[in-house]
């Protein structure tokens, strides 16, 4: 029996600190990071799936409208003050850039498809990331903190159907919505710096949207917007309705860094999602 | 015994490294108030989240009325958790919510009821508990009085047959702990639900409690009626009791059953035989007319006023008190005989008369707010021996009481 403790001992150090475990420290922090990403991945994905089970449950629609009002009619004013001057950009750097090859007359179709196709939605999401999606992992986190979660569940109420669902409700009608105004107001935005401030004729701006712009270019913007409202409310629930987990803080400072880590990992995840969804819609 | 409602056969605990609760063994039944009582940090609110299901143990088993949750159904365990109700110890009250969406909340999110029969049963709710002037507040804009009240009518509003309270009484002046631990016992008798407290507040659980559970060290220590914890031989006794028992004294000024009985023990070990002491047993009479017409606070305050006065006037004078339960009060004079009890006693009366009924008429009278409300005090003076049975002079001063003063409140004046 000593003997068998004695090499179970003897094989312990070889793994704790013999130069072979060193070297393989690296790979087994990657592996474990992996393990960890792939872990919450699937926690997440199993989040949003039992939020979106609950979304056609009564009693839901009046929360919805309330979500949809925070997330979505309160957005509207950052949108359009951002679109505008993005499209005032846009027609400004397009025109300028065209007038070069004899091509001006194309600034309509730059902006529009520009806008409407690759800036629209990611730049709404990323607004409404930054608007509402941290007031929402900041609500949820201190509901949790402060265990109100934990009330509605001793209430039998399900907290996904209560505070989850009416935001990935409201999340994936405002965020097209809210893209499309930002896609209008851009064009707007284009419009006056392209023909009232730097003299393009108005009928040529107008014409070349109508030209190259197809209803298709309008349908992959908003199936993009729908992905990322997904993304967005996901992310930004899941890290408030677990901020009680986190390993690195507890209770307040918990809520501030996971309205941190959901605003970056949102934007982080809007733009990788950009190119997988346009490269599969292209 | 009749099988119990919960039971907890060997129940751990961890956080981590930290072991919470060890072979933890306990039986709830129905229809009792439960108390559990230790040190804070100790676990009691841990073992609440057990049977409520928020906490999973690491360890043994729960049962529900004699069958274990963990070899229930799904559909069974939620229709046994569906009789439970709990209060938090930070109350969780949605803080997006008014009162009156909190308190209707679990109607609205789970039962078929039309909005007008929501809408009456809140209303009767805030208006048992107080809350008629906070109704459209968020809990923010309330006191740490009215919150506790808020989420006592939330536990309360769907007709649960199991409350678990975490601390009810926690952040409460004296007055309004007992007008809260006084109100869950007037609930519990009306509902007939069977509750279960975690709390500090000793003596005064003893008194609406059936049954005490003391956690004590991760465990279990004692198990029993406040009556057998009074003879309870172990370490909790000095480490919890005395500790919450010298607060208690310090609050109200009354000594605690326990403390009362050594001190008189020692009294009567100092006695020869043949000398006499006297008792004199104080009960405020129609207290429940002022509990149902006036509410909680009003009883409680006027208790508490009086308990404050007598002990000021009798310690004096070598005298020491105690509550004997809701609306009694008994006073010990250890070195009196019959006739300077009576002196005394009419001094006290003279006392009373001067300044502590209107103490009491502050207090009870301007909650009465028109009202119609009479409280009688009575007293009765007994004499004893070092040899006779305390109990029976109790009794015997019991059966003494005659009137020693009259409160009538009548639209916010008072008549005496």
């Amino acid at each position: 029996m000593a003997f068998i403790i004695n090499s179970q001992n003897g094989s312990e150090n070889e793994i704790n600190g013999g130069p072979g475990a060193l070297a393989m420290r690296p790979f087994a922090f990657v592996g474990r990071t992996i393990i960890d990403w792939v872990n919450r991945m699937g926690a997440a994905a199993i989040f949003l799936f039992m939020a979106l089970l609950q979304i056609f449950r009564r009693k839901q629609l009046y929360k919805t409208v309330q979500q949809i009002y925070y997330i979505g009619a309160r957005s509207i004013t950052i949108i359009m003050l951002v679109s505008l001057f993005t499209g005032m950009v846009l027609g400004l750097q397009a025109y300028h850039a065209l007038l070069k090859f004899g091509a001006s007359g194309a600034v309509g179709s730059l902006v529009s498809l520009s806008l409407i196709m690759e800036l629209g939605p990611v730049l709404t999401a990323i607004m409404i990331t930054a608007r509402a999606g941290s007031a929402i992992t900041a609500e949820i986190g201190i509901q949790r903190i402060s265990e109100q979660i934990d009330a509605l569940h001793t209430m039998r109420i399900n907290p996904i159907r209560y505070l989850i669902s009416p935001k990935m409700t409201a999340a994936i009608i405002s965020f097209p919505l809210l893209t499309a105004v930002f896609d209008l107001v851009g064009i707007i935005g284009g419009y006056v710096s392209a023909v009232v401030l730097l003299g393009l004729n108005g009928g040529v701006y107008v014409h070349s949207i109508q030209t190259y712009v197809v209803m298709s270019d309008i349908t992959n913007g908003f199936i993009k917007s729908i992905v990322f409202a997904l993304i967005v409310a996901t992310v930004c629930c899941y890290q408030g309705y677990f901020a009680h987990m986190r390993k690195d803080s507890h209770g307040a400072q918990a809520v501030g860094l996971a309205t941190t880590s959901a605003v970056v990992l949102s934007c982080v995840l809007i733009l990788v999602s950009d190119y997988v969804v346009t490269s599969l819609l292209v | 015994m009749d099988t119990p409602l919960i039971e907890f056969k060997n129940v751990t605990k961890r956080f981590g490294n930290k072991t919470v609760l060890e072979r933890v063994n306990l039986q709830i039944y129905e229809g009792q108030i439960t108390t559990i009582i230790g040190l804070s940090g100790s676990g009691k609110s841990v073992m609440l989240k057990h049977i409520i299901g928020l906490i999973q143990p690491d360890e043994g088993a729960i049962y529900f009325r004699g069958k274990p949750l963990a070899q229930m159904k799904k559909a069974e365990i939620a229709a046994s958790f569906a009789q439970i109700s709990y209060m938090f110890q930070g109350n969780a009250l949605l803080d997006s919510l008014t009162v009156y969406e909190n308190i209707a909340l679990p109607l609205q999110e789970t039962s078929n009821l039309k909005k007008a029969e929501i809408d009456r049963r809140v209303m009767a709710r805030i208006e048992q508990t107080e809350l008629t002037e906070a109704i459209h507040k968020y809990p923010a804009e309330l006191s740490g009085g009215m919150q506790k009240r808020a989420a006592l009518a939330r536990a309360l509003i769907t007709d649960p047959q199991i409350v678990l309270f975490d601390e009810p009484t926690t952040g409460q002046d004296p007055v309004r702990k007992n007008a809260i631990l006084s109100m869950i016992a007037q609930y519990q008798k009306k509902f007939n639900f069977t509750a279960i407290l975690v709390s500090h507040e000793i003596p005064d659980v003893y008194f609406i409690s059936n049954r005490i559970l003391a956690l004590y060290d991760r465990r279990i220590v004692f198990q029993g009626t406040p009556a057998e914890l009074e003879n309870f031989d172990h370490p909790f006794m000095d480490e919890v009791i005395s500790s919450l028992e010298a607060l208690q004294k310090e609050l109200t000024g009354l000594y605690s059953k326990r403390q009362f009985g050594m001190l008189n023990h020692l009294q009567l070990k100092r006695r020869e035989v043949g000398e006499t002491y006297c008792l004199v047993v104080f009960s405020l009479k129609e207290l429940n007319d002022i509990i149902i017409k006036v509410g909680h606070d009003a009883a409680q305050a006027a208790l508490r006023n009086m308990g404050l006065y007598i002990d000021k006037h009798f310690s004096a004078i070598g005298g020491f008190s105690t509550r004997r339960n809701t609306n009694e009060i008994i006073t010990m004079l250890p070195y009196s005989n019959l006739a300077e009890a009576e002196s005394m006693m009419e001094n006290f009366v003279a006392d009373f008369h001067k300044k502590i009924i209107p103490a009491i008429q502050e207090s009870t009278c301007n909650l009465a707010s028109g009202e119609l409300v009479e409280l009688t005090i009575m007293a009765g003076i007994a004499e004893g021996q070092s040899t006779d049975d305390i109990d029976s002079v109790i009794e015997l001063a019991k059966s003494q009481q005659k009137e020693i003063g009259r409160l009538h409140c009548a639209t916010g004046g008072v008549n005496l």
